[in-house]
């Protein structure tokens, strides 16, 4: 092969990155192809002239001609395969970006060989080189030309498939991580209810000149509420004396606000105060029966949280309950009942906590009385799981 | 309004507390307003309203019964009825603790908003305000007959649409699975079963909802409100905060001289009072 090889001439770079073809507009996209042209042909040019001894402003036309024809029909077919394809698929399905391996390896071949053919002429009738054809060439020289000239592209298709990849992990991680931040904010928001947080504060605001004393135990039951609040994502696991106690802050600081709406009764039995649940479960569904319950009320209502034992022996369970007088589920809005965060969130500390062994379940009050109950069924645990020291 | 006689407000807040606070703050901040009723509750806030008329109303958002945006929605309803309809609609501040996602909204369908904890300064500012958009309207209202009340055109379009959004990601109502095809209506100790195509309408009672066929009326123990999202809101309209009716029962829509309009039905010699807050469900083709 004394010729300027222009077998190592196609370039072809593929067509791809269809999908970053999406985000850059088509001024740009013309311009990195333009960009892979020069460049492959320059680097065989610079190859033909060093490893053959070719001339080298000829060959780089030829290269270019090849090049050029080459990413020209790449491109076109695997656009038009990306198109038909996401035809054949109908609107609503998600959109392909570029045709996938199987086809663009049939539009690499295709278009390296026809783009070959085209460009080998156009080279000669510039250059006026004579060169071999690929229509011309013996069966063996005509199919290395074709792989040859299929190198560039698959090399180009390649790098540009696995940046597109990569960038899409990138911004998946980078989704991922965001989704995460918004769901603690939420949790965080769901726990210090905005609406009750200032509420409380504006009351405190007014007591403060209008009965300092009050004003103080308000605000220490604000602080209690706030710092079991912010530590209790921390741990796992508290006991019911604990959870009771900060119940009473809760209450006393809404209370203050709802004042004779509001009545509310706990009832821990002694013998079950030191067993253990999870940190402000209670508290959830205690906020969940004011805010929905209660405070649509006009009149208010009672709410009695209890805790008692359930079963013999190891069938034994624990059944917490929260029962309000409020307007009850039918008045609430269909899509608030069960679906609301703070209630999810319940069920997600359970399932993760107890698995099947648990349960949680909100219904209407079953003795005819309006309002709900909210009632949890866990296994009895009578001792603080060991901790990481 | 009068010019010889003080401004007049409303305050309607559940906390009491609250409502006592922003009372003395009003009043060291603007003596000259006379503070007329305090209503503890969206229900309250209405009938009060409608009562004594003030040309200002503090509603807070949150409150049991009606919250303060359906209470303002129900006054521009019925604001142009009974005596003392001739008198402006009431400029309207909403109050409240945290609804940050509707902030802007309550700006556009109200002369102002207030965050609580109510701070002195903040509160000047809203008084200012409100001393100003009272001033001007004394002026063009004495030109204006009130029934063109384009102020008050003005606060149901914004009210109409602050209660069609979502108020919160979390209320926002979910396309009800299925529209409710029987009503199950208690009589003694039977229950018939109704096809909701047999309804001509639904108004509110109270706590019961009236349901009128052609042949026959009952009662059923659901509020309007807890009823409403379980229709087909293409087959029954809302038409006035107490009535829901079977669109293809309506025979005609008939606009008076006052621009009310009353919806003559099939099967039914009755008429229906269509409020303000609907009107634009009738405008032809």
């Amino acid at each position: 092969m004394k010729l300027p090889n222009p077998e190592n001439s196609f370039k072809a770079f593929g067509a791809l990155g269809s999908s970053e073809a999406a985000q850059i507009t088509y001024k740009q996209w013309l311009l990195r192809q333009a960009r892979i042209v020069l460049i492959i042909s320059l680097v065989l040019a610079t190859l033909m002239r060093v490893l053959a001894g070719q001339a080298f402003i000829p060959s780089f036309l030829f290269c270019l001609c090849i090049s050029i024809c080459c990413s020209s029909l790449i491109q076109t077919m695997s656009y038009g395969a990306t198109w038909l394809i996401n035809r054949w698929r109908g609107p609503e399905a998600e959109q392909a970006s570029w045709p996938g391996w199987p086809l663009m390896l049939v539009c690499l071949i295709v278009g390296s060989t026809l783009g070959y053919g085209l460009g080998n002429e156009l080279g000669r009738w510039l250059t006026g080189i004579e060169s071999v054809g690929i229509l011309r060439a013996g069966p063996r020289q005509g199919l290395s030309m074709v792989l040859m000239s299929l190198l560039p592209g698959l090399a180009v298709t390649y790098f540009f498939v696995n940046r597109t990849r990569l960038q899409a992990a990138q911004v998946q991680a980078q989704t991922a991580q965001r989704q995460a931040a918004e769901h603690q904010l939420r949790l965080l928001e769901s726990q210090l209810e905005p609406h009750m947080l200032f509420n409380t504060l504006a009351n405190l605001r007014v007591l403060i000149a209008l009965d300092p004393q009050r004003a103080q135990a308000m605000l220490d039951q604000l602080i209690a509420f706030l710092r079991a609040t912010l530590t209790a994502s921390r741990a796992s696991t508290h006991s019911l004396r604990e959870e009771f106690a900060r119940l009473q802050d809760y209450l006393a600081l809404m209370q203050i606000r709802m004042g004779a709406r509001l009545r509310p009764s706990l009832d821990l039995p002694a013998d079950l105060s030191e067993l253990q649940m999870p940190p402000l479960l209670l508290q959830a569904l205690v906020e969940n029966a004011i805010k929905h319950g209660l405070e649509p009320s006009i009149e208010g209502g009672e709410l009695h949280i209890s805790a008692r034992l359930q079963g013999q022996g190891d069938a034994a369970q624990l059944l917490l309950e929260v029962r309000d007088g409020g307007v009850g589920l039918a008045s609430r809005s269909p899509s608030s009942v069960g679906t609301g965060f703070g209630l999810h969130q319940v069920r997600e500390r359970l399932q993760t906590q107890f698995g099947p062994a648990a349960s949680f379940q909100l219904t209407p009050r079953s003795d005819g009385q309006s309002g709900s109950l909210a009632s949890i069924r866990m296994p009895i645990q009578t001792t603080t799981p060991a901790r990481p020291a | 309004m009068n010019t010889s006689q003080r401004p007049t407000a409303l305050i309607a807040e559940d906390e009491g507390l609250l409502a006592e606070n922003l009372r003395q703050e009003l009043a060291k901040l603007w003596p000259a307003l006379e503070i007329v009723a305090m209503a503890p509750h969206g229900q309250a806030a209405l009938d009060l309203a409608l009562r004594h008329r003030p040309d200002l109303c503090f509603l807070d958002i949150r409150m049991p019964g009606l919250s303060g945006l359906e209470a303002a929605a129900a006054l521009a309803e019925d604001w142009q009825e009974g005596p003392g309809a001739e008198r402006p609609f009431p400029l309207l501040v909403f109050v409240t603790a945290y609804d940050q996602y509707a902030l802007q909204a309550f700006e556009l369908a109200a002369v102002d908003y207030v965050l609580k904890p109510v701070q002195p300064e903040r509160l000047a500012q809203t008084c200012q305000r409100l001393k100003q958009a009272l001033n001007q309207r004394q002026a063009p209202s004495q030109a204006a007959s009130a029934s063109d009340a384009p102020e008050l055109q003005a606060a149901v379009e914004q009210l109409r649409r602050l209660l069609g959004a979502p108020q919160a990601p979390a209320s926002a109502a979910s396309p009800a699975a299925a529209p409710l095809r029987l009503l199950q209506v208690s009589v003694g100790n039977q229950i018939l079963m109704v096809p909701v195509d047999e309804v001509i309408y639904f108004e509110a009672a109270d706590k019961y909802v009236r349901v009128i066929t052609a042949s026959k009326e009952h009662l059923i123990r659901i509020s309007l409100r807890e009823l409403l999202p379980q229709l087909d809101g293409q087959r029954f309209w809302q038409v006035h905060r107490s009535l829901v009716v079977r669109s293809d029962a309506i025979a005609r829509a008939v606009r008076d001289e006052a621009g009310k309009i009353s919806l003559h039905l099939h099967g039914s010699a009755e008429k229906l009072a269509v409020s303000r807050m609907y009107a634009h469900l009738f405008k032809g083709m």
